[in-house]
C-alpha cells in the first residue's frame, strides 16, 4: 500500500502550544548553562578537546547560516568564506591595534563579533543585489568569483593607515579571545534566529523561493526581496564566526578563506540535508570531527575522508536527514526533489 | 610595442592551455549541465603521468619525435580512462538525482584525486621538476627597432599552441563531421528525445568525458614542462579554465576556446601593464571580468540566451 502524504494545510507548520514565555524561559535558562559549562571547561577539559569543541562550534555557525541561503532560500551560494574572511580580519584587525585589557575584553568582543557581522552582511549587500539576478549554476560561479576576490585582495593589502593587515603572510598574534561561551552562544543565537525566521509565517516565502521562483512571484512573494534577506541574514553570521575564528588560532592566512573552505561549508550543508538546520548542526560536527577520528589512518586519512563523502552522497544522496528536522517530523515541508 | 606583441605570445600560449582544459568543462556541461569540479584534478593527473612517462623514456634515450608522442598519447590515455572511470562510478548513480548531489560529489571526487597523489607512498606533495627532455628556447625571434630586445617566442610556446590548435581543429571535425559528434550535439541539445531518437546516452556521455580528459592531459603535460608538477596544480588552473569556459559561454565549444585565449591574454597583459605593487591584482581581475560578464550577459560570449519556460 503506498502511503500519501497528508494535506498540505497551514497546521503543517504550527507548533504543538507551548507559551511563548517558555521557550524563551528555556532558552535563556540554556544561556547561563553554557555559562557555567563554558566556566568548567575552560578550566578542567583537556585543550585539544576544547579546540575541537570550538572548532565545531563556529562550523556550526558556518553551516546554519549558509544553509539559509543554500538549503532553504535555494540560492547557491559558493562565497561564504568571503564573508567568512571579512568579519574574520575586521575582527582580527581591530583587536591586533588595540587589545583591550581585563574588564574590557567581553564588551570589546561582543561589539567586534557585531562589527564583524556588520562588515558581512554589508558584503552580503554588495553581493547579493546585483548577482542574485542570476540563477541557480551561473549564482555559483559569481559567488565563487566574489570569494576568489577576496582572497586575493586580503592578498595583496599590508595595511591600512596605521592598522596592519599582513597580505600574503597573514595576520599573526591576534589576541585570544574566544571562548566555549562566546562561541556555542553565538552559535545558538544564530541556530534559534535562522529556526525563527524560517519555521514562522514570515519565513514561508524562503521555502516559496527555493521550491519555484517563478509560482511565488506569482503569488506576490517579493522574490528578490528574501533572496537579499537569506544573503544578509547569512553572511552576517558567517562574519560573526570570522570574529570567532580569527580569535581562536591567533593568526589569520588568506588561503584559509578560498574556494576550499566555501566548498567545505557547502559540503556540511548538503551532507546534513540542505534545509534542514538540524542536519546541518550534525554535519558540522560529524565533519570536524571526521578527519580527527581518521588520525590513526596517518597518510591515508584525507583519502579515505574523501572517498567516505563519495560513498555518503551516492548512498543517502539526500543527505543525512534529507528536508526533515531531527525531531520536529510533523513540521516536514514540501519533500519535493528538485 | 614590442612589449605588448610579447605579452600578446605569451598570452596566448597560456591562454591556449586554458582553452584546453575549458573544452573539458563546457563539453561535460553540455550534456549533462554537471560542473565537473574533479576536472581541474584530471588535469592534475595528466602531469603527473607526464612526468612519470618522461622519467621513464629518458632512461631509453630515445630520439625526440618518439618520446613526446609516447608521453602526449600516453597521458592522454590515461586520463581518458580515468574520466571513463569517474563518470561510471560516481556520476552516473546520481544522473536523475537533484543537480546539487552531483555537483558535491564531483567535489568529492576532486578531494580524492588531489589526497591520493598528495600520498607519500604514491606521489607525495612536494612540486618536481619534469625532466629535461629538450631545452626551452626561443626559437622564433623578431627583431625589434631601435635595439630593444627582441620578441621571441620559446619551442615550449610554438608546441603549446600548435597542439591546441590542432586538437581543436579536431575536436571541431569529430564534433560537426561524425555521426559520434551529431550525436553529441543532440545529447547537448535535448536528453531524452535524443534517447527516443535511438542514441545510446551512456556511451554519449562516456566518450564526452573522454575527450575532455584526454585533452585535459595535454594541457597538463604542458604545464608540467612549462612550470612543475605538484598534486594542488589543478585548483587554481582548474578555476581560471572553468571562469574562461563561462566568458565563452558554458556549453559552448568555440565559447570555451575564445574564452581561454581571452582569459589568459587579459591575464598577462595584466600582468604586464598595472602599476608595480598592483600586479598581484590580476588574478582578482579575471574574476572581476568573470561577474561582469555573467551580470550583463549571463550566458556568456558566444552562449544562446535561454529563454525561460514556467
Amino acid at each position: 500500500m503506498t502511503q500519501t502524504d497528508p494535506p498540505f494545510t497551514a497546521t503543517m507548520f504550527q507548533r504543538r502550544r507551548v507559551p511563548g514565555w517558555a521557550v524563551n524561559g528555556a532558552l535563556l535558562g540554556l544561556v547561563v548553562v553554557l555559562w557555567f559549562i563554558g566556566k568548567a571547561f575552560d578550566k578542567n577539559l583537556d585543550p585539544y578537546y576544547l579546540d575541537l569543541l570550538l572548532h565545531i562550534g563556529i562550523a556550526i555557525i558556518l553551516a546554519v547560516s549558509l544553509n539559509l541561503i543554500n538549503g532553504i532560500t535555494g540560492q547557491f551560494s559558493l562565497g561564504h568564506a568571503g564573508f567568512m574572511a571579512v568579519g574574520a580580519y575586521v575582527g582580527g584587525v581591530i583587536l591586533k591595534h588595540a587589545a583591550p585589557q581585563g574588564a574590557a575584553v567581553p564588551v570589546m568582543f561582543l561589539g567586534l563579533m557585531i562589527l564583524g557581522g556588520l562588515a558581512a552582511a554589508a558584503a552580503g549587500v554588495l553581493v547579493g543585489v546585483p548577482t542574485l539576478r542570476l540563477r541557480g549554476d551561473y549564482l555559483a560561479i559569481a559567488t565563487l568569483g566574489f570569494g576568489e576576490i577576496i582572497t586575493v585582495v586580503l592578498n595583496q593589502i599590508e595595511s591600512i593607515g596605521s592598522y596592519e593587515v599582513g597580505g600574503s603572510a597573514g595576520l599573526h598574534n591576534i589576541p585570544i579571545t574566544t571562548n566555549f561561551f562566546w562561541t556555542f552562544l553565538a552559535a545558538l543565537i544564530c541556530v534559534v534566529v535562522v529556526a525563527r525566521l524560517v519555521y514562522s509565517q514570515k519565513g514561508r516565502p524562503f521555502f516559496a523561493v527555493r521550491e519555484d521562483e517563478i509560482a511565488a512571484a506569482a503569488m506576490g512573494v517579493d522574490t528578490t526581496f528574501y533572496k537579499v534577506a537569506a544573503f544578509v541574514v547569512g553572511a552576517f553570521f558567517a562574519g560573526v564566526a570570522g570574529v570567532l575564528s580569527a580569535t581562536l588560532s591567533g593568526n589569520l592566512d588568506p588561503a584559509a578563506f578560498g574556494f576550499v573552505r566555501s566548498i567545505e561549508i557547502v559540503m556540511m550543508v548538503v551532507l546534513g540535508g540542505s534545509g534542514s538546520i538540524t542536519g546541518s548542526i550534525l554535519a558540522a560536527a560529524v565533519l570536524t570531527l571526521l578527519p580527527e577520528w581518521l588520525r590513526a589512518l596517518e597518510s591515508w586519512r584525507l583519502v579515505i575522508y574523501a572517498l567516505l563523502l563519495i560513498l555518503m552522497m551516492l548512498l543517502r544522496p539526500e543527505g543525512l536527514l534529507g528536508n526533515r528536522e531531527l525531531w520536529w517530523t510533523r513540521r516536514r515541508l514540501l519533500a519535493v526533489e528538485r | 610595442m614590442h612589449i605588448f606583441l610579447q605579452q600578446l605570445i605569451n598570452g596566448l600560449s597560456i591562454g591556449a592551455v586554458y582553452a584546453l582544459i575549458a573544452l573539458g568543462y563546457t563539453m561535460v556541461y553540455g550534456v549533462l549541465k554537471l560542473i565537473n569540479f574533479a576536472h581541474g584534478d584530471v588535469y592534475m593527473v595528466g602531469a603527473v603521468l607526464g612526468y612519470e612517462l618522461a622519467r621513464c623514456m629518458i632512461g631509453l634515450a630515445a630520439p625526440l619525435y618518439i618520446t613526446l608522442p609516447i608521453i602526449f598519447l600516453g597521458a592522454m590515455a590515461g586520463c581518458a580512462v580515468l574520466g571513463f572511470v569517474i563518470e561510471f562510478c560516481c556520476y552516473r548513480p546520481l544522473r536523475h538525482r537533484p543537480r546539487l548531489v552531483a555537483l558535491i560529489t564531483a567535489i568529492g571526487v576532486s578531494l580524492l584525486l588531489e589526497n591520493l597523489f598528495q600520498n607519500p607512498h604514491l606521489f607525495g606533495a612536494a612540486p618536481r621538476n619534469m625532466p629535461r627532455l629538450f631545452d626551452i628556447k626561443p626559437i622564433i625571434s623578431i627583431p625589434a627597432a631601435g635595439g630593444a630586445a627582441p620578441v621571441t617566442m620559446s619551442n615550449l610556446d610554438l608546441i603549446s599552441l600548435c597542439l591546441c590548435f590542432v586538437l581543436m581543429i579536431a575536436l571541431s571535425w569529430f564534433v560537426l563531421r561524425t555521426k559520434m559528434g551529431l550525436a553529441l550535439r543532440a545529447v547537448s541539445f535535448r536528453v531524452d528525445t535524443a534517447a527516443l531518437m535511438g542514441i545510446n546516452i551512456n556511451w554519449v556521455i562516456s566518450v564526452t568525458f573522454m575527450l575532455g580528459s584526454a585533452l585535459a592531459a595535454v594541457a597538463g603535460v604542458v604545464d608540467a614542462m612549462r612550470y612543475h608538477v605538484e598534486p594542488m596544480m589543478g585548483l587554481v588552473q582548474g578555476i581560471k579554465a572553468f571562469v574562461a569556459a563561462v566568458l565563452g559561454g558554458i556549453g559552448s565549444i568555440p565559447g570555451a576556446v575564445l574564452g581561454g585565449l581571452l582569459m589568459g591574454l587579459v591575464e598577462t597583459l595584466l600582468k604586464g601593464y598595472l602599476p608595480g605593487g598592483y600586479s598581484g591584482y590580476s588574478d582578482a581581475a579575471a574574476f572581476f571580468v568573470l561577474i561582469l560578464v555573467l551580470l550583463v550577459r549571463p550566458t556568456g560570449l558566444l552562449g544562446k540566451p535561454v529563454a525561460e519556460k514556467v
